[in-house]
């Protein structure tokens, strides 16, 4: 029986030591936050693995926050190969922490220069999503009020009045409509924006389920305007109960933030090369197109073409806000506490 | 005589490697990170810390009173009296307790309660009766209804008898019960973002907002030894507690209910209908949202998406069982080794049980990160969410069945030696009859622990499996009135496969296992 053993135990030993780290692994690991994770289906890495003979793995790892927090963690023994869905507003951690490795796609350049926020060489822009204030078209319309086009604007209580935005302690698009201030008004003015919002009686809500589906008029709220995205227009159309045209919502161009999302291949990986098709893959105008009608954000490359429902019932904004990762990471905490001090306070 | 010892070690040795391995260690390992990089400096943290643990204490005490006075009249009249509709009447209340957070917190708030401490505290009472309910009815249905006939012969008035005879009798549940809802409370997340906004934060949420959004591991870790601090003592008062209010007596089989007559079937039907209706409201709203167009027949069909909504529940189911059969177990084991011997070593074996209930998600799953990587990477395993399961529902099983456990007579157990039986066959003849209706309480709880996903596998990193609150939120999280119809119709099924499970397993309880 111990001989057994023993020799069950050396046959691994062996086959470990055979099998370590062959040119292609039979399968990479992609860690992923909940939302991306959660929508993928057999069908989402098949083409990689027709192509390679790699199978995806994917690690859900909570929030985006958490992830990056988990692959910190996780620097000397990672949890996965490939790790996807780290933002703007926690890329600089992750680059401060050095969890990447150095890894430069061949189809970058086809992706906007404005997208990588510095970071290129190491990590890739897979995805943005523009956060941006939707309203309720019946309610403009039945009430005759002309839709605001500035944030200047918001500043007038009847449309502070209906504007419900999310907590930027408690929720992402929160955090993204107030960097979105901070963006257009300033360290000097943005403060005083959301006093003038206070003042003319701004709803706040913790997350974006009780702005959305609560608060908003079209699910029988009282407010005309809420924080969401771009991409909800579209949603509301592909989700409609009963088919429609015209999504019954749109997008105010003013006030919108870009928020990009990035692959990067995790340092101690064994299979860096195998990681580099993967964010290749991810890359590609197959698989990004895909994305639109499975994530609800735009793909990244600028060759993709988007789907119907997206050109015909969203606009993309011109020019939408963003900031430099290091600034967001270094100012974030503050911001939040001077926020909540005006608002709260 | 040697043999058999080597079986206690072995009984005391196997939830003891689990939650050693699984809990322990992993906190120890993250506690100490964080801690090695502190720094002691000043920054005006201690004044919002000093206000976050008193509201988190206050919440969770005046949270647990209220569970315990709003559960009282249901759990007196299901326990003593039979009539139609009763194990109905006890699987619906145990629905609440199941239902994902973000899915009460949208029905609360449509109901108007929100940014309100009056909001949490009724969503905290909402999610927590069934606690009470289940755990006290267990072993009030089982009281010897003798000791109360005789008080009764002797003069007493029923409230007198209640007082002296029945509460006494009630209290190591009745803490049992209390014990657990404090700590859900005390660590309480979701209610607290959803309904009280960022002006109540908890312990919990400061934790998540130091250890995710700062990434301030010396803080964060310094919280949540605060927490580790707070809820380690209310739970050595509990123990301490519950060692000098143990009383052992004769249970009665749970058969002879009464059927209630008069004023007192008014009463107890009166109140059973109350607690109900209460706990309807927010669920109506659910339920009335979901009857929208074609909601129920969506989660049929295959979405472009999210695939078919409903297959979701298979996968839900399997965690759940694989979760009961780990948590009974261990559970089980545990309890028959805090029951079998007495002093020190047992009380703070019992705590350390209790402790991942009172532990903070993120905690648990950041330290899952550091320490599960060696010497197997369970780090993204399949098996580590019926594991995180586990350790949450196992404290529910030890509460439901320790209880029970002192109760027997302990001159049972010696006669029973006396007359040759091993101390496994006293176990399994004696002990697990009388244990196993409350054992099956604690399975049923454990069961529904993991088909809700409480908080504590929030934060897991793990293997991409749909289960029922996973594709409530993926629903919950995209616009459109069918996304938000079908999270609601999908909510419902879950309440109603929740209710289905508990009648079921009550009907076992009901049936042959575990009678005298």
């Amino acid at each position: 029986m111990r001989r057994a053993v023993l020799f069950m135990v050396l046959v691994s030993i062996v086959a470990a030591c055979v099998n370590a780290a062959p040119e292609t692994p039979e399968s990479l690991r992609l860690l992923a936050h909940d939302s991306f994770a959660e929508a993928v289906t057999s069908d989402t890495f098949a083409a990689f693995t027709e192509a390679t003979g790699i199978e995806v793995e994917v690690i859900a790892g909570s929030d985006a926050g958490s992830m990056v927090n988990q692959a910190i963690l996780s620097k000397d023994n990672p949890l996965a190969d490939v790790m996807f869905g780290v933002d703007d507003t926690f890329l600089s951690r992750a680059l401060d922490e050095g969890i990447f490795l150095d890894y430069e796609s061949g189809l970058s350049g086809q992706v906007p220069e404005d997208l990588f926020r510095g970071a290129q060489g190491v990590v890739t822009p897979i995805d943005f999503g523009d956060v941006c204030i939707n309203y309720a078209k019946d309610w403009f319309e039945s009430t005759d009020t002309p839709v605001p086009t500035t944030l200047d604007q918001l500043r007038d209580p009847s449309y502070a009045g209906v504007l419900t935005v999310e907590h930027p302690a408690t929720s992402s698009p929160g955090l993204a409509f107030m960097l979105a201030t901070i963006a257009e008004y300033g360290e000097e003015g943005w403060l005083d924006f959301w006093a003038d919002l206070k003042a003319g009686g701004v709803g706040v809500v913790p997350d974006w389920n009780t702005a959305y589906y609560t608060d908003f008029v079209p699910y029988g709220g009282e407010s005309a305007m809420v924080v969401s995205y771009a991409s909800s227009p579209p949603a509301e159309v592909i989700f409609a109960s009963e088919p429609i045209d015209e999504a019954p919502t749109g997008v105010i161009e003013a006030g919108c933030y870009r928020q990009v999302e990035y692959a990067g291949i995790l340092d101690g990986t064994s299979y860096p090369e195998a990681a580099g098709q993967l964010i290749d893959f991810m890359l590609s105008v197959d698989f990004q197109e895909t994305i639109p009608l499975t994530w609800f954000v735009f793909p990244a490359n600028r060759d993709a073409s988007l789907p119907p429902e997206f050109t015909e019932h969203t606009t993309l904004p011109e020019s939408p806000a963003q900031l430099d990762p290091a600034t967001i990471a270094e100012n974030r905490d503050r911001w939040i506490d001077e926020w909540v001090s005006v608002m709260e306070g | 005589m040697r043999r058999v010892r080597w079986g206690w070690v072995l009984v005391a040795a196997i939830p003891a490697l689990f939650i050693g391995y699984f809990f322990v260690y992993p906190l120890v390992r993250i506690l100490s990170l964080g801690l090695s990089e502190l720094d002691i400096r000043s920054t005006g943290v201690e004044a919002r810390l000093l206000k976050v643990g008193w509201f988190t204490l206050w919440q969770a005490s005046v949270s647990t009173a209220l569970t315990l006075l709003v559960a009282a009249p249901m759990t007196w009249a299901v326990s003593n009296f039979e009539f139609r509709g009763r194990r109905l009447a006890t699987a619906l209340v145990t629905v609440p307790f199941v239902l994902p957070t973000v899915v009460v917190g949208t029905a609360f708030v449509a109901l108007g309660w929100r940014d309100s401490i009056v909001a949490i505290l009724a969503a905290h009472v909402f999610f927590n009766v069934a606690v009470v309910v289940r755990t006290v009815g267990t072993l009030w249905s089982r009281l010897d209804p003798n000791l109360h006939d005789a008080a009764r012969v002797l003069g007493a008035s029923e409230w007198k008898v209640f007082r002296t005879v029945t509460l006494p009798l009630l209290r190591p549940a009745i803490a049992a019960a209390a014990s657990i809802v404090f700590l859900f409370t005390f660590t309480s997340f979701g209610v607290v973002l959803i309904l009280g906004g960022f002006q109540f934060a908890t312990l919990e949420v400061e934790i998540y907002r130091q250890a995710v959004d700062l990434f301030d591991l010396p803080l964060a870790a310094v919280l949540a030894m605060v927490q580790l601090a707070g809820v380690t003592g209310a739970l050595y008062a509990y123990s301490r507690f519950q060692e000098r209010h143990t009383a052992t007596w004769a249970l009665r089989s749970d058969q002879d209910r009464v059927r209630p007559v008069g004023a007192t079937r008014f009463l107890a039907i009166g109140s059973v209908t109350v607690t109900l209706i209460a706990l309807a409201i927010p669920l109506a709203v659910l339920v009335g949202r979901s009857l929208g167009t074609d909601s129920y027949r969506g989660l049929l069909e295959s979405d472009r998406v999210v695939g078919i909504p409903i297959a979701s529940v298979g996968n839900s189911m399997l965690f759940a069982v694989i979760a009961m059969l780990l948590a009974t177990s261990i559970g089980l084991m545990a309890a028959a080794v805090i029951t079998g011997r007495e002093g020190g070593l047992a009380r703070w074996f019992d705590l350390t049980l209790m402790l991942p209930l009172g532990t903070s998600a993120v905690t648990i799953g950041f330290g899952f990160i550091v320490a599960l990587g060696w010497p197997v990477d369970l780090r993204a395993s399949f098996w580590l969410i019926p594991i995180a399961h586990a350790l949450v529902a196992v404290p529910f099983v030890v509460r439901s069945t320790v209880p029970t456990l002192r109760s027997i007579p302990g001159e049972i157990r010696e006669a029973a030696a006396v007359l040759g039986a091993s101390p496994g066959r006293v176990w399994r003849e004696i002990d697990l009859p009388v244990v196993a209706r409350a054992a099956l309480v604690g399975a049923g709880f454990a069961f529904v622990v993991s088909l809700g996903e409480f908080g504590a596998t929030s934060f897991i990193a793990r293997p991409n499996t749909a289960t029922v609150p996973v594709m409530i939120f993926r629903l919950l999280s995209r616009p459109g009135p069918a996304s938000f119809g079908m999270a609601m119709a999908l909510s419902v099924v879950l309440a109603a496969v929740t209710a289905g499970v508990v009648m079921w397993i009550d009907r076992a309880r009901a049936g042959e296992i575990g009678r005298f």
